[in-house]
Protein backbone atom coordinates (compact mmCIF):
# COMPACT_ATOMS: atom_id res chain seq x y z
CA UNK A 1 0.00 0.00 0.00
CA UNK A 2 1.31 3.52 -0.60
CA UNK A 3 0.63 6.24 1.55
CA UNK A 4 -1.84 9.22 0.74
CA UNK A 5 -0.43 11.37 3.16
CA UNK A 6 2.73 12.28 4.31
CA UNK A 7 3.54 14.99 6.76
CA UNK A 8 7.33 15.40 7.74
CA UNK A 9 9.06 17.80 10.14
CA UNK A 10 5.53 19.55 10.69
CA UNK A 11 5.95 22.85 13.32
CA UNK A 12 3.20 24.75 13.78
CA UNK A 13 3.86 27.64 16.28
CA UNK A 14 1.03 30.28 17.98
CA UNK A 15 3.36 33.23 18.94
CA UNK A 16 5.50 32.17 21.91
CA UNK A 17 4.08 28.93 22.07
CA UNK A 18 4.79 25.94 20.06
CA UNK A 19 1.96 23.79 19.24
CA UNK A 20 3.18 21.50 17.36
CA UNK A 21 7.23 20.49 17.24
CA UNK A 22 8.04 19.07 14.26
CA UNK A 23 5.91 15.52 13.77
CA UNK A 24 6.25 13.16 10.99
CA UNK A 25 3.82 10.43 10.07
CA UNK A 26 2.51 8.93 7.12
CA UNK A 27 -1.88 7.29 6.32
CA UNK A 28 -1.65 4.59 4.16
CA UNK A 29 -4.24 4.92 1.28
CA UNK A 30 -7.64 3.54 2.19
CA UNK A 31 -6.87 3.02 5.96
CA UNK A 32 -8.41 4.67 9.26
CA UNK A 33 -5.89 5.94 11.39
CA UNK A 34 -6.90 7.86 14.43
CA UNK A 35 -4.80 10.67 16.66
CA UNK A 36 -5.94 10.21 20.44
CA UNK A 37 -4.30 12.80 22.92
CA UNK A 38 -5.50 14.93 25.50
CA UNK A 39 -6.79 18.48 25.51
CA UNK A 40 -3.54 20.40 23.96
CA UNK A 41 -1.73 17.82 22.38
CA UNK A 42 -1.85 19.57 19.29
CA UNK A 43 -4.47 17.70 17.52
CA UNK A 44 -6.60 20.00 15.86
CA UNK A 45 -3.80 22.48 15.00
CA UNK A 46 -2.26 19.32 12.94
CA UNK A 47 -5.70 19.29 11.13
CA UNK A 48 -5.87 22.97 10.54
CA UNK A 49 -2.03 22.92 9.31
CA UNK A 50 -3.44 20.07 6.40
CA UNK A 51 -5.92 22.51 4.81
CA UNK A 52 -3.49 25.51 5.55
CA UNK A 53 -5.70 27.10 8.15
CA UNK A 54 -2.94 27.84 10.13
CA UNK A 55 0.42 28.65 8.78
CA UNK A 56 2.88 25.93 9.56
CA UNK A 57 7.04 24.86 8.89
CA UNK A 58 7.54 21.60 7.56
CA UNK A 59 5.89 19.44 4.44
CA UNK A 60 2.87 17.94 3.93
CA UNK A 61 2.80 15.90 0.78
CA UNK A 62 -0.86 14.41 -0.43
CA UNK A 63 -1.30 12.18 -3.10
CA UNK A 64 2.07 13.11 -4.39
CA UNK A 65 1.59 17.16 -4.23
CA UNK A 66 2.71 19.40 -1.96
CA UNK A 67 0.69 21.36 0.19
CA UNK A 68 2.75 23.74 1.45
CA UNK A 69 1.49 27.10 0.38
CA UNK A 70 -1.67 26.04 -1.21
CA UNK A 71 -4.62 27.97 -0.64
CA UNK A 72 -7.73 26.02 1.81
CA UNK A 73 -10.02 26.26 -1.30
CA UNK A 74 -7.28 24.79 -3.59
CA UNK A 75 -5.92 21.62 -0.95
CA UNK A 76 -9.72 20.94 -0.94
CA UNK A 77 -10.15 20.61 -4.52
CA UNK A 78 -7.09 18.05 -4.59
CA UNK A 79 -9.39 15.82 -2.55
CA UNK A 80 -9.26 16.72 1.26
CA UNK A 81 -12.48 17.58 3.16
CA UNK A 82 -12.52 18.19 6.87
CA UNK A 83 -15.72 17.87 9.11
CA UNK A 84 -14.39 20.30 12.27
CA UNK A 85 -14.97 20.10 15.62
CA UNK A 86 -18.08 20.88 16.74
CA UNK A 87 -19.55 20.28 13.40
CA UNK A 88 -19.85 23.82 11.92
CA UNK A 89 -23.27 23.02 9.97
CA UNK A 90 -24.79 26.64 8.67
CA UNK A 91 -27.02 26.81 10.85
CA UNK A 92 -29.57 29.24 8.81
CA UNK A 93 -29.02 27.02 5.84
CA UNK A 94 -31.77 24.59 5.16
CA UNK A 95 -30.31 20.80 5.45
CA UNK A 96 -30.19 20.67 1.52
CA UNK A 97 -28.29 24.09 1.09
CA UNK A 98 -25.95 22.88 3.36
CA UNK A 99 -25.23 19.75 1.14
CA UNK A 100 -25.33 22.15 -2.02
CA UNK A 101 -22.38 23.97 -0.35
CA UNK A 102 -20.29 20.81 0.44
CA UNK A 103 -20.28 20.52 -3.35
CA UNK A 104 -19.64 24.14 -4.18
CA UNK A 105 -16.23 23.20 -6.03
CA UNK A 106 -18.09 20.34 -8.28
CA UNK A 107 -19.49 22.20 -11.25
CA UNK A 108 -21.06 19.50 -12.52
CA UNK A 109 -24.70 19.70 -11.70
CA UNK A 110 -25.94 15.98 -12.26
CA UNK A 111 -22.83 14.53 -9.95
CA UNK A 112 -24.33 17.03 -7.24
CA UNK A 113 -27.46 15.86 -7.65
CA UNK A 114 -26.06 12.16 -7.68
CA UNK A 115 -24.14 12.60 -4.74
CA UNK A 116 -27.34 14.32 -2.56
CA UNK A 117 -29.16 11.19 -3.76
CA UNK A 118 -26.25 9.23 -2.18
CA UNK A 119 -26.28 11.11 0.95
CA UNK A 120 -30.06 10.76 1.38
CA UNK A 121 -29.69 6.98 1.42
CA UNK A 122 -27.24 7.17 3.46
CA UNK A 123 -28.74 9.69 5.63
CA UNK A 124 -32.25 9.07 5.89
CA UNK A 125 -32.79 11.45 8.71
CA UNK A 126 -31.74 13.93 6.28
CA UNK A 127 -33.56 13.01 4.00
CA UNK A 128 -36.77 13.55 6.02
CA UNK A 129 -35.60 17.02 7.29
CA UNK A 130 -34.26 18.10 3.54
CA UNK A 131 -36.08 21.41 3.95
CA UNK A 132 -35.31 22.01 7.86
CA UNK A 133 -32.79 24.82 8.69
CA UNK A 134 -29.58 22.93 10.44
CA UNK A 135 -29.81 24.60 13.31
CA UNK A 136 -32.86 22.67 13.86
CA UNK A 137 -31.21 19.16 14.03
CA UNK A 138 -30.20 18.13 17.11
CA UNK A 139 -26.37 16.99 17.65
CA UNK A 140 -26.12 13.70 15.84
CA UNK A 141 -28.03 14.82 13.34
CA UNK A 142 -26.21 17.39 12.55
CA UNK A 143 -23.12 15.57 12.94
CA UNK A 144 -24.53 13.45 10.09
CA UNK A 145 -25.06 16.38 8.34
CA UNK A 146 -21.67 17.75 8.67
CA UNK A 147 -20.18 14.02 7.60
CA UNK A 148 -22.56 14.13 4.42
CA UNK A 149 -21.29 18.06 3.64
CA UNK A 150 -17.97 16.84 3.46
CA UNK A 151 -18.39 13.79 1.82
CA UNK A 152 -20.54 16.03 -1.03
CA UNK A 153 -17.04 17.03 -2.81
CA UNK A 154 -16.02 13.72 -3.44
CA UNK A 155 -12.68 13.29 -1.33
CA UNK A 156 -9.97 11.01 -1.71
CA UNK A 157 -9.59 12.00 2.17
CA UNK A 158 -11.70 12.91 5.25
CA UNK A 159 -10.13 14.71 8.03
CA UNK A 160 -12.63 14.54 11.80
CA UNK A 161 -12.05 16.38 13.90
CA UNK A 162 -13.92 14.91 17.22
CA UNK A 163 -16.78 13.65 15.63
CA UNK A 164 -18.10 11.91 18.79
CA UNK A 165 -17.55 15.75 21.13
CA UNK A 166 -20.72 16.26 22.99
CA UNK A 167 -22.67 13.35 21.23
CA UNK A 168 -24.89 10.80 23.80
CA UNK A 169 -22.56 7.38 24.08
CA UNK A 170 -25.54 5.56 21.36
CA UNK A 171 -24.74 8.05 19.14
CA UNK A 172 -21.17 8.37 18.89
CA UNK A 173 -21.29 4.99 18.24
CA UNK A 174 -24.00 5.38 15.31
CA UNK A 175 -21.52 8.15 14.16
CA UNK A 176 -18.71 5.39 14.62
CA UNK A 177 -20.10 3.03 12.08
CA UNK A 178 -20.89 5.36 10.21
CA UNK A 179 -17.28 6.28 9.48
CA UNK A 180 -16.23 3.18 8.93
CA UNK A 181 -18.75 2.52 6.80
CA UNK A 182 -17.81 5.24 4.35
CA UNK A 183 -13.91 3.75 4.94
CA UNK A 184 -14.99 0.09 3.85
CA UNK A 185 -17.99 0.82 1.33
CA UNK A 186 -16.44 3.74 -0.89
CA UNK A 187 -12.59 3.56 -0.03
CA UNK A 188 -12.24 7.16 1.50
CA UNK A 189 -9.38 7.12 3.65
CA UNK A 190 -9.58 8.66 6.95
CA UNK A 191 -7.64 10.41 9.68
CA UNK A 192 -9.31 10.83 12.90
CA UNK A 193 -8.98 13.12 15.80
CA UNK A 194 -10.40 11.81 18.73
CA UNK A 195 -10.46 12.51 22.90
CA UNK A 196 -12.91 9.11 22.70
CA UNK A 197 -9.41 6.89 22.98
CA UNK A 198 -11.38 3.51 23.07
CA UNK A 199 -13.94 4.08 20.43
CA UNK A 200 -11.23 5.61 18.16
CA UNK A 201 -8.51 3.10 18.40
CA UNK A 202 -11.44 0.45 17.81
CA UNK A 203 -12.43 1.68 14.42
CA UNK A 204 -8.52 2.40 13.61
CA UNK A 205 -6.27 0.41 11.41
CA UNK A 206 -3.86 2.39 12.70
CA UNK A 207 -3.05 5.56 15.42
CA UNK A 208 -0.74 7.68 16.67
CA UNK A 209 -0.85 9.40 20.50
CA UNK A 210 -0.09 12.96 20.95
CA UNK A 211 1.17 14.66 23.27
CA UNK A 212 2.14 18.36 23.78
CA UNK A 213 2.74 18.67 19.82
CA UNK A 214 4.90 15.29 19.39
CA UNK A 215 3.65 12.00 18.20
CA UNK A 216 4.84 9.83 21.27
CA UNK A 217 3.60 6.51 20.33
CA UNK A 218 2.58 4.83 17.17
CA UNK A 219 1.04 1.39 16.39
CA UNK A 220 -2.28 -0.58 14.94
CA UNK A 221 -5.32 0.39 16.40
CA UNK A 222 -5.28 -2.94 18.79
CA UNK A 223 -2.09 -3.04 19.53
CA UNK A 224 -2.50 0.27 21.49
CA UNK A 225 -6.19 -0.87 22.84
CA UNK A 226 -3.39 -3.49 24.30
CA UNK A 227 -0.87 -0.85 25.40
CA UNK A 228 -0.18 -0.26 29.43
CA UNK A 229 0.75 3.54 29.06
CA UNK A 230 -2.68 3.82 26.94
CA UNK A 231 -4.46 2.10 29.02
CA UNK A 232 -3.45 3.91 31.68
CA UNK A 233 -3.42 7.51 30.77
CA UNK A 234 -6.59 7.56 28.13
CA UNK A 235 -8.57 4.26 28.66
CA UNK A 236 -8.91 4.83 32.19
CA UNK A 237 -7.69 1.54 33.11
CA UNK B 1 -59.09 60.35 5.89
CA UNK B 2 -58.71 57.11 3.87
CA UNK B 3 -57.81 58.41 0.91
CA UNK B 4 -55.24 60.52 2.68
CA UNK B 5 -54.12 57.39 4.24
CA UNK B 6 -53.51 55.78 0.88
CA UNK B 7 -51.73 58.99 -0.73
CA UNK B 8 -49.12 58.87 2.60
CA UNK B 9 -48.82 55.18 2.04
CA UNK B 10 -47.67 55.68 -1.64
CA UNK B 11 -45.00 58.23 -0.27
CA UNK B 12 -43.65 55.96 2.13
CA UNK B 13 -43.04 53.40 0.35
CA UNK B 14 -41.28 54.71 -2.18
CA UNK B 15 -39.02 56.72 0.04
CA UNK B 16 -38.73 53.30 1.98
CA UNK B 17 -38.00 52.02 -1.53
CA UNK B 18 -35.12 54.12 -1.37
CA UNK B 19 -34.02 53.70 1.67
CA UNK B 20 -34.29 49.51 1.23
CA UNK B 21 -31.95 50.00 -1.71
CA UNK B 22 -29.55 51.51 0.22
CA UNK B 23 -29.48 49.68 3.50
CA UNK B 24 -29.40 46.77 1.29
CA UNK B 25 -25.45 47.19 1.06
CA UNK B 26 -25.14 47.88 4.63
CA UNK B 27 -26.67 44.82 5.59
CA UNK B 28 -24.77 42.54 3.32
CA UNK B 29 -21.47 43.70 4.09
CA UNK B 30 -21.92 43.67 7.71
CA UNK B 31 -23.39 40.28 7.39
CA UNK B 32 -19.68 39.05 6.45
CA UNK B 33 -17.60 41.69 7.68
CA UNK B 34 -19.51 42.44 10.66
CA UNK B 35 -18.28 45.85 9.53
CA UNK B 36 -19.91 49.26 8.81
CA UNK B 37 -19.37 50.40 5.62
CA UNK B 38 -19.43 54.21 6.53
CA UNK B 39 -18.27 55.23 3.04
CA UNK B 40 -21.51 53.65 1.36
CA UNK B 41 -23.05 56.64 1.32
CA UNK B 42 -20.29 58.26 -0.62
CA UNK B 43 -20.37 55.89 -3.23
CA UNK B 44 -24.06 55.79 -3.77
CA UNK B 45 -23.35 59.65 -4.50
CA UNK B 46 -20.69 59.04 -6.79
CA UNK B 47 -22.64 56.53 -8.80
CA UNK B 48 -25.45 59.44 -8.92
CA UNK B 49 -22.56 61.37 -10.21
CA UNK B 50 -21.31 59.13 -12.79
CA UNK B 51 -25.19 58.42 -13.64
CA UNK B 52 -25.76 61.79 -14.39
CA UNK B 53 -23.20 62.56 -16.80
CA UNK B 54 -23.82 59.54 -18.69
CA UNK B 55 -27.13 60.53 -18.74
CA UNK B 56 -26.77 63.65 -19.68
CA UNK B 57 -24.15 62.71 -22.60
CA UNK B 58 -26.23 60.29 -24.19
CA UNK B 59 -29.72 62.31 -23.71
CA UNK B 60 -27.96 65.80 -25.37
CA UNK B 61 -31.01 67.76 -26.08
CA UNK B 62 -33.84 65.40 -26.34
CA UNK B 63 -37.14 66.39 -24.39
CA UNK B 64 -38.75 63.80 -21.66
CA UNK B 65 -39.55 61.17 -23.84
CA UNK B 66 -39.11 56.99 -24.76
CA UNK B 67 -35.67 58.12 -25.68
CA UNK B 68 -35.05 60.15 -22.51
CA UNK B 69 -35.99 56.85 -20.26
CA UNK B 70 -34.01 54.63 -22.56
CA UNK B 71 -30.52 56.80 -21.83
CA UNK B 72 -31.88 57.55 -17.97
CA UNK B 73 -31.79 52.99 -17.67
CA UNK B 74 -28.24 52.98 -19.73
CA UNK B 75 -26.94 55.68 -17.38
CA UNK B 76 -28.75 53.33 -14.42
CA UNK B 77 -26.68 50.55 -15.36
CA UNK B 78 -23.29 52.72 -16.28
CA UNK B 79 -23.49 53.69 -13.35
CA UNK B 80 -24.35 50.51 -11.41
CA UNK B 81 -21.25 48.97 -12.98
CA UNK B 82 -18.80 51.40 -11.90
CA UNK B 83 -20.08 51.93 -8.71
CA UNK B 84 -19.68 48.04 -7.91
CA UNK B 85 -16.03 48.67 -9.65
CA UNK B 86 -15.34 51.36 -7.17
CA UNK B 87 -17.07 49.53 -4.37
CA UNK B 88 -14.80 46.37 -4.99
CA UNK B 89 -11.43 48.93 -5.45
CA UNK B 90 -12.50 50.20 -2.20
CA UNK B 91 -12.73 46.81 -0.30
CA UNK B 92 -9.29 45.92 -1.26
CA UNK B 93 -7.38 49.18 -1.24
CA UNK B 94 -8.68 49.88 2.42
CA UNK B 95 -10.66 47.27 4.38
CA UNK B 96 -8.27 44.02 3.38
CA UNK B 97 -5.40 44.82 4.76
CA UNK B 98 -6.92 45.73 7.79
CA UNK B 99 -9.11 42.71 7.87
CA UNK B 100 -6.82 41.05 11.13
CA UNK B 101 -6.49 44.34 12.78
CA UNK B 102 -9.16 45.73 15.50
CA UNK B 103 -12.49 46.23 14.81
CA UNK B 104 -11.97 50.07 15.16
CA UNK B 105 -9.15 50.08 12.69
CA UNK B 106 -11.91 49.54 9.28
CA UNK B 107 -14.21 51.52 10.92
CA UNK B 108 -11.96 54.64 11.20
CA UNK B 109 -10.96 53.80 7.49
CA UNK B 110 -14.18 53.85 5.87
CA UNK B 111 -14.51 57.14 7.73
CA UNK B 112 -11.49 58.14 6.15
CA UNK B 113 -12.47 56.59 2.48
CA UNK B 114 -15.91 58.80 3.04
CA UNK B 115 -14.11 62.08 3.13
CA UNK B 116 -11.75 61.25 0.55
CA UNK B 117 -14.78 60.38 -1.72
CA UNK B 118 -16.71 63.56 -1.35
CA UNK B 119 -14.34 65.62 -1.04
CA UNK B 120 -12.83 64.40 -3.99
CA UNK B 121 -15.79 64.75 -5.56
CA UNK B 122 -16.51 68.48 -4.50
CA UNK B 123 -13.02 69.30 -6.16
CA UNK B 124 -13.71 67.67 -9.42
CA UNK B 125 -17.55 68.72 -9.86
CA UNK B 126 -17.91 71.27 -7.41
CA UNK B 127 -19.91 72.34 -4.85
CA UNK B 128 -23.07 73.48 -6.42
CA UNK B 129 -25.68 71.03 -6.76
CA UNK B 130 -26.76 69.41 -10.47
CA UNK B 131 -30.31 68.31 -11.63
CA UNK B 132 -31.12 65.34 -13.12
CA UNK B 133 -33.86 65.99 -15.38
CA UNK B 134 -36.52 63.78 -15.64
CA UNK B 135 -36.09 61.35 -18.39
CA UNK B 136 -40.98 61.60 -18.62
CA UNK B 137 -43.31 64.19 -17.59
CA UNK B 138 -43.47 63.67 -13.99
CA UNK B 139 -47.29 65.31 -13.65
CA UNK B 140 -49.04 63.15 -10.70
CA UNK B 141 -51.72 60.57 -12.39
CA UNK B 142 -54.78 60.64 -10.90
CA UNK B 143 -55.76 57.27 -9.54
CA UNK B 144 -59.50 57.98 -8.13
CA UNK B 145 -58.47 60.39 -5.51
CA UNK B 146 -54.91 59.53 -5.07
CA UNK B 147 -52.17 60.59 -6.96
CA UNK B 148 -49.08 58.92 -7.97
CA UNK B 149 -46.08 60.75 -9.82
CA UNK B 150 -44.36 58.52 -12.81
CA UNK B 151 -41.20 58.68 -10.85
CA UNK B 152 -42.97 56.95 -7.68
CA UNK B 153 -43.68 54.60 -9.89
CA UNK B 154 -40.39 54.36 -11.63
CA UNK B 155 -39.12 53.95 -7.92
CA UNK B 156 -41.44 51.37 -7.22
CA UNK B 157 -41.11 49.26 -9.86
CA UNK B 158 -36.79 49.55 -10.03
CA UNK B 159 -36.51 49.17 -6.28
CA UNK B 160 -39.25 45.77 -6.43
CA UNK B 161 -37.37 44.37 -9.36
CA UNK B 162 -33.67 45.00 -7.98
CA UNK B 163 -34.52 43.39 -4.87
CA UNK B 164 -36.59 40.32 -5.87
CA UNK B 165 -33.69 39.70 -7.94
CA UNK B 166 -31.16 39.96 -5.05
CA UNK B 167 -33.60 37.46 -2.87
CA UNK B 168 -33.88 35.14 -5.82
CA UNK B 169 -29.74 35.49 -6.34
CA UNK B 170 -29.38 35.18 -2.59
CA UNK B 171 -31.67 32.40 -2.23
CA UNK B 172 -31.44 29.88 -5.10
CA UNK B 173 -28.29 30.51 -6.29
CA UNK B 174 -25.18 28.72 -5.72
CA UNK B 175 -22.81 31.79 -5.49
CA UNK B 176 -25.91 33.34 -3.15
CA UNK B 177 -26.13 30.25 -0.91
CA UNK B 178 -22.27 30.53 -0.50
CA UNK B 179 -22.48 34.37 0.05
CA UNK B 180 -25.18 33.55 3.05
CA UNK B 181 -22.89 30.56 3.93
CA UNK B 182 -19.69 32.70 4.28
CA UNK B 183 -21.66 35.28 6.25
CA UNK B 184 -22.59 32.59 8.59
CA UNK B 185 -19.28 30.31 9.25
CA UNK B 186 -16.43 32.27 7.00
CA UNK B 187 -14.50 29.53 8.25
CA UNK B 188 -16.78 26.68 7.77
CA UNK B 189 -17.10 28.32 4.16
CA UNK B 190 -13.38 28.29 3.41
CA UNK B 191 -13.68 24.17 3.96
CA UNK B 192 -16.41 24.11 1.50
CA UNK B 193 -13.68 25.56 -1.39
CA UNK B 194 -15.78 28.77 -0.89
CA UNK B 195 -13.49 31.29 -2.19
CA UNK B 196 -14.18 33.71 0.83
CA UNK B 197 -12.42 36.78 -0.76
CA UNK B 198 -14.08 36.70 -3.98
CA UNK B 199 -17.84 36.46 -2.11
CA UNK B 200 -16.67 39.65 -0.20
CA UNK B 201 -16.01 41.03 -3.57
CA UNK B 202 -18.59 40.25 -5.20
CA UNK B 203 -20.86 41.33 -1.84
CA UNK B 204 -18.87 45.06 -2.01
CA UNK B 205 -20.10 45.00 -6.18
CA UNK B 206 -23.63 44.26 -5.24
CA UNK B 207 -24.54 46.36 -2.45
CA UNK B 208 -22.67 49.74 -4.17
CA UNK B 209 -24.35 48.66 -7.36
CA UNK B 210 -27.79 49.19 -5.44
CA UNK B 211 -26.36 51.80 -3.76
CA UNK B 212 -25.87 53.90 -7.00
CA UNK B 213 -29.50 52.72 -8.34
CA UNK B 214 -30.97 54.83 -5.30
CA UNK B 215 -28.75 57.41 -6.17
CA UNK B 216 -30.06 57.63 -9.29
CA UNK B 217 -33.76 57.68 -8.17
CA UNK B 218 -33.70 59.77 -5.49
CA UNK B 219 -31.27 62.61 -7.71
CA UNK B 220 -34.94 62.90 -9.82
CA UNK B 221 -36.21 64.72 -6.53
CA UNK B 222 -33.48 66.24 -5.06
CA UNK B 223 -30.52 66.47 -7.11
CA UNK B 224 -26.97 65.48 -7.47
CA UNK B 225 -24.29 66.80 -4.86
CA UNK B 226 -21.29 65.70 -3.06
CA UNK B 227 -23.01 65.70 -0.03
CA UNK B 228 -25.93 63.86 -0.78
CA UNK B 229 -24.70 60.70 0.16
CA UNK B 230 -24.37 61.50 3.66
CA UNK B 231 -27.87 61.78 5.32
CA UNK B 232 -29.47 59.68 2.78
CA UNK B 233 -26.73 56.96 3.72
CA UNK B 234 -27.07 57.00 7.77
CA UNK B 235 -30.82 56.90 7.16
CA UNK B 236 -30.32 53.65 5.07
CA UNK B 237 -28.27 52.75 8.00
CA UNK B 238 -31.03 53.35 10.47
CA UNK B 239 -33.15 51.14 8.36
CA UNK B 240 -30.36 48.00 7.99
CA UNK B 241 -30.11 48.45 12.28
CA UNK B 242 -34.06 48.44 12.65
CA UNK B 243 -34.41 45.44 10.15
CA UNK B 244 -31.62 43.59 11.95
CA UNK B 245 -28.54 44.32 10.23
CA UNK B 246 -26.81 41.52 8.50
CA UNK B 247 -30.73 40.32 7.56
CA UNK B 248 -31.08 40.68 4.19
CA UNK B 249 -35.00 40.80 4.44
CA UNK B 250 -34.45 42.95 7.28
CA UNK B 251 -33.04 45.60 5.68
CA UNK B 252 -36.01 45.41 3.21
CA UNK B 253 -38.64 45.58 5.97
CA UNK B 254 -35.92 48.37 7.86
CA UNK B 255 -36.25 50.27 4.67
CA UNK B 256 -39.99 50.59 3.62
CA UNK B 257 -40.58 50.74 7.59
CA UNK B 258 -38.70 54.04 8.24
CA UNK B 259 -39.97 55.10 4.93
CA UNK B 260 -43.32 55.17 6.05
CA UNK B 261 -42.60 56.03 9.56
CA UNK B 262 -41.14 59.36 8.34
CA UNK B 263 -44.04 60.06 5.94
CA UNK B 264 -46.77 59.35 8.24
CA UNK B 265 -44.74 61.19 11.24
CA UNK B 266 -44.74 64.04 9.25
CA UNK B 267 -48.23 64.01 8.05
CA UNK B 268 -50.38 62.85 11.23
CA UNK B 269 -48.22 63.56 14.13
CA UNK B 270 -47.90 67.08 12.37
CA UNK B 271 -43.97 66.87 12.92
CA UNK B 272 -42.54 70.47 11.45
CA UNK B 273 -40.92 69.55 8.01
CA UNK B 274 -37.40 70.31 9.21
CA UNK B 275 -37.27 68.14 11.62
CA UNK B 276 -38.64 65.21 9.69
CA UNK B 277 -35.16 63.46 9.60
CA UNK B 278 -35.18 63.11 13.49
CA UNK B 279 -37.81 60.68 13.12
CA UNK B 280 -35.41 58.03 11.67
CA UNK B 281 -32.68 58.68 14.60
CA UNK B 282 -35.83 58.63 16.96
CA UNK B 283 -36.52 54.87 15.58
CA UNK B 284 -33.69 54.24 16.10
CA UNK B 285 -33.35 54.86 19.48
CA UNK B 286 -36.07 53.08 20.17
CA UNK B 287 -34.97 50.05 18.22
CA UNK B 288 -32.05 50.08 20.32
CA UNK B 289 -33.43 50.24 23.38
CA UNK B 290 -36.76 47.67 23.06
CA UNK B 291 -35.25 45.32 20.51
CA UNK B 292 -30.94 46.26 19.85
CA UNK B 293 -30.75 42.94 17.48
CA UNK B 294 -33.81 44.85 15.08
CA UNK B 295 -36.69 43.39 13.97
CA UNK B 296 -36.10 40.00 12.04
CA UNK B 297 -32.34 40.31 13.74
CA UNK B 298 -31.33 37.00 15.92
CA UNK B 299 -30.17 37.74 19.38
CA UNK B 300 -26.74 35.77 18.94
CA UNK B 301 -26.05 33.54 21.98
CA UNK B 302 -22.41 32.64 22.45
CA UNK B 303 -22.39 28.72 22.58
CA UNK B 304 -19.90 27.31 24.58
Amino acid sequence: MSSLLKVEDLKVSYGAINALKGLSFEVEKGSVVSLIGANGAGKSTLLNAILSLVPYRGKIVFDGEDLNKKKTDDIMKKGISLVPEGRRVFADLTVEENLDMGAFTVKDSKLIKERKEEMFARFEILKARKDQKASTLSGGEQQMLAIARALMSGPKMLLLDEPGLGLAPLMVEVIFSIISDINKKNGVTILLVEQNARMALKASDNAFVMELGNIVLSGTGADLLKNDEVKKAYLGE
Amino acid sequence: MLQEFFQHFINGITLGGIYALVALGYTMVYGILKFINFAHGDVLMWGAYIGLFVYNAIRTTHAPGAFSVFAFFVAMVVAAIASAVMGMSIEKIAYKPLRKAPRLAPLLSAIGVSYILSNSAQLFFGTHSRKLEYPFDNSPIAMGSISITPHQILILAVSGITMFALMMFVNKTRLGKAMRATSLDQDAASLMGINVNNIISLTFAIGSALAAIGGMLVSLDFKVYATMGTMLGLKAFVAAVVGGIGNIPGAMLGGLLLGLLETFGVALLHIPLGFKDTVAFVVLIIILLVRPSGILGKNIREKV
